[in-house]
């Protein structure tokens, strides 16, 4: 019990050091970088948590893919942050209640579950139990059974997106030659090459 | 590792130096993990040289043979000679990313390799999720690329890390579908059970052909190995992300890169070829079960290996957009297409996969 522990205070204890740097370091870069480290902390929270499978989940997905087109993104765009504090000011009267807000709301979440026996005992009996099923097996039982619906019309609703920002963005520009496979793999010498006998002193 | 010699490691520490038993446990590991980690290193030493020889073979060069006998003490020579050289930092480089960077490819390269089975009971985390654990820390090989690429504050290095992200992100897809496939028909996300699926039947010569053929050529593409090997390319990009690193730097980069080459042929062999299992077990050739199983597993990542050696060689490589067309266009498609296949003859005819429960 005493490795978890340890195990557990070291991942939060780095999550949230990760988590301020990320709005505290004065290079984008490196903030997303932390961003990262947060990632895989959370991951390995969940690991601890005895959910490996969504710990695994999260690596792949967040920090294998999400991340790194965040960070793409960061580095090509060479963000001047020093302009960017300039117009902290203007946004604090949004933000501020926007920050109060989520403290509230996570402050009720927290004093309704440790009120509440329901959410306790459900925090403590996960369902199904762990011994008796993976808990791969359980999310892909209640994902793909219990809520196949609402897990179809989310995954269609990201392909809506992901069509709508590639139609929104993408412009046909004219005088490209574009490769076409097809017709370079069909090309027979017969079509492409001529043989002319050229005699001597004349050009063809 | 095996069972019994992680025992006798651990009455060793327990029994004659008299350690309490958390430790004890500890130290096996700790040993176990050196163990495997010193056999990886020395093997990568002489898989570069073979790698460099058939490369000269091809081309009818001699290839490295002053250093030892046939230049077999090559590598090592290459080593020190790396070794004993200055890290050059540039003056514009941001001095931690820039270190961090190739530190994180060779750890996550090494870290990857605990859960492979090089043998029955053979391996140093036996996880339920091996596969997901492999998939996911090749995916994060990337950053080491692309953090390298950055940091050196230069041109051809940022064009190379670009690449590279892309290039890798790209064939991640088709990587996740083809372990789909194979995890599909053995019903089990641990590599043990992978091979041990494959012990009566091969998965070699069942429709998972293609697929093999898919995780083949996205492995290549997955850890920058030509034909796919654009992020260095050096008639355009000099060394690409390799550009600015010098010494232990680059010795770092370049070992974890054939770090994550031979994982992707060990990949290769536990998926498709049987892993430790002897090949041609259709047909009933009893007299190979001899070979040790570790045997048998080396010399089918080896083959692999000289399959990886042979495409570096005759291959020419890719322009980028056609890289990207073949990622997305064909594998893409072909990978999902056979996700939809095999999933529907699990459910229709389950008889085919005894071991889908």
């Amino acid at each position: 019990m005493i490795a978890q522990a340890l195990a557990f205070y070291l991942f939060a204890g780095i999550a949230v050091i990760a988590g301020f740097m990320v709005i505290s370091a004065r290079n984008p870069v490196h903030s997303v970088l932390f961003l990262i480290l947060a990632f895989f902390n959370a991951a390995g929270l969940f690991i601890l948590l005895g959910a490996e499978f969504l710990g695994l989940l999260m690596v792949v997905v967040y920090v294998g893919a999400v991340a790194v087109l965040f960070l793409f993104v960061v580095m090509m765009l060479d963000i001047d942050f020093v302009e960017l504090r300039q117009g902290f000011r203007d946004y604090l009267h949004i933000g501020v209640p926007i920050t109060i807000v989520v403290l509230l709301e996570l402050i009720f979440a927290v004093a309704v579950s440790a009120v509440s026996s329901d959410a306790v005992n459900s925090a403590v009996n996960p369902i199904p139990p762990v011994e008796e099923v993976s808990n791969m097996r359980a999310i892909g039982h209640l994902l793909y059974t219990d809520y196949f619906l609402l897990f179809q019309l989310a995954g269609m609703i990201l392909l809506v997106a992901m069509i709508g920002a590639i139609v929104l963005t993408h412009r046909r520009r004219d005088g490209v030659r574009r490769q076409n496979i097809y017709e370079q793999v069909t090309r027979a010498p017969a079509d492409s090459i001529e043989v002319r006998d050229v005699k001597p002193g004349q050009g063809i | 590792m095996d069972k019994s010699g992680s025992q006798v490691i651990f009455d060793f520490f327990s029994g004659v130096i008299h350690l309490p038993d958390w430790l004890a446990l500890g130290m096996t590991h700790v040993v176990l993990i050196l163990a495997l980690l010193v056999c990886i290193l020395v093997s990568l030493a002489f898989l570069l040289l073979a790698d460099r020889k058939i490369w000269a073979a091809v081309m009818m060069r001699r290839g490295p043979n002053v250093v030892g006998p046939f230049g077999l003490l090559q590598s090592f020579a290459d080593f020190f000679k790396f070794i004993f050289k200055e890290v050059i930092i540039p003056a514009g480089a941001n001095k931690g990313v820039f270190l961090l960077a190739p530190v994180l490819t060779f750890t996550l390269a090494a870290a990857t390799w605990a859960v492979v089975p090089v043998a029955p009971g053979w391996v140093i985390a036996d996880i339920n999720l091996g596969i997901l654990y492999i998939f996911a820390m090749s995916s994060l090989g990337v950053y080491g690329i692309i953090m390298g690429g950055w940091a050196s504050n230069s041109k051809y290095p940022f064009l190379g890390g670009l690449r590279s992200a892309a290039q890798m992100v790209s064939y991640e897809v088709s990587i996740g579908f083809v372990l789909i496939t194979v995890l599909l028909v053995v019903g089990s996300l641990n590599l043990q059970d992978i091979v041990n699926a494959q012990s009566n039947w091969s998965l070699w010569f069942t429709p998972l052909f293609p697929m093999f053929v898919v995780f083949f050529i996205s492995a290549l593409a997955e850890t920058n190995r030509p034909p796919f090997d654009l992020p260095e390319a050096e008639s355009e990009l000099v060394a690409g992300y390799q550009v600015e690193y010098s010494s232990t730097a680059y010795l770092l980069f370049m070992i974890g890169e054939y770090m994550n080459i031979v994982l992707m042929c060990a990949m290769t062999v536990i998926l498709f070829m049987g892993g430790w299992l002897p090949p041609l077990r259709p047909f009933g050739l009893e007299f190979l079960y001899v070979v040790p199983p570790v045997l048998w597993f080396i010399l089918k990542v080896c083959f692999v290996f000289f399959m990886f050696a042979m495409v570096k060689v005759i291959v020419p490589r890719y322009r980028y957009d056609q890289l990207m067309r073949l990622g997305w266009k064909v594998f893409l498609p072909l990978s999902l297409l056979w996700v939809v296949g095999t999933s529907a003859a699990v459910v229709y005819f389950p008889g085919m996969f005894p071991l889908v429960r």
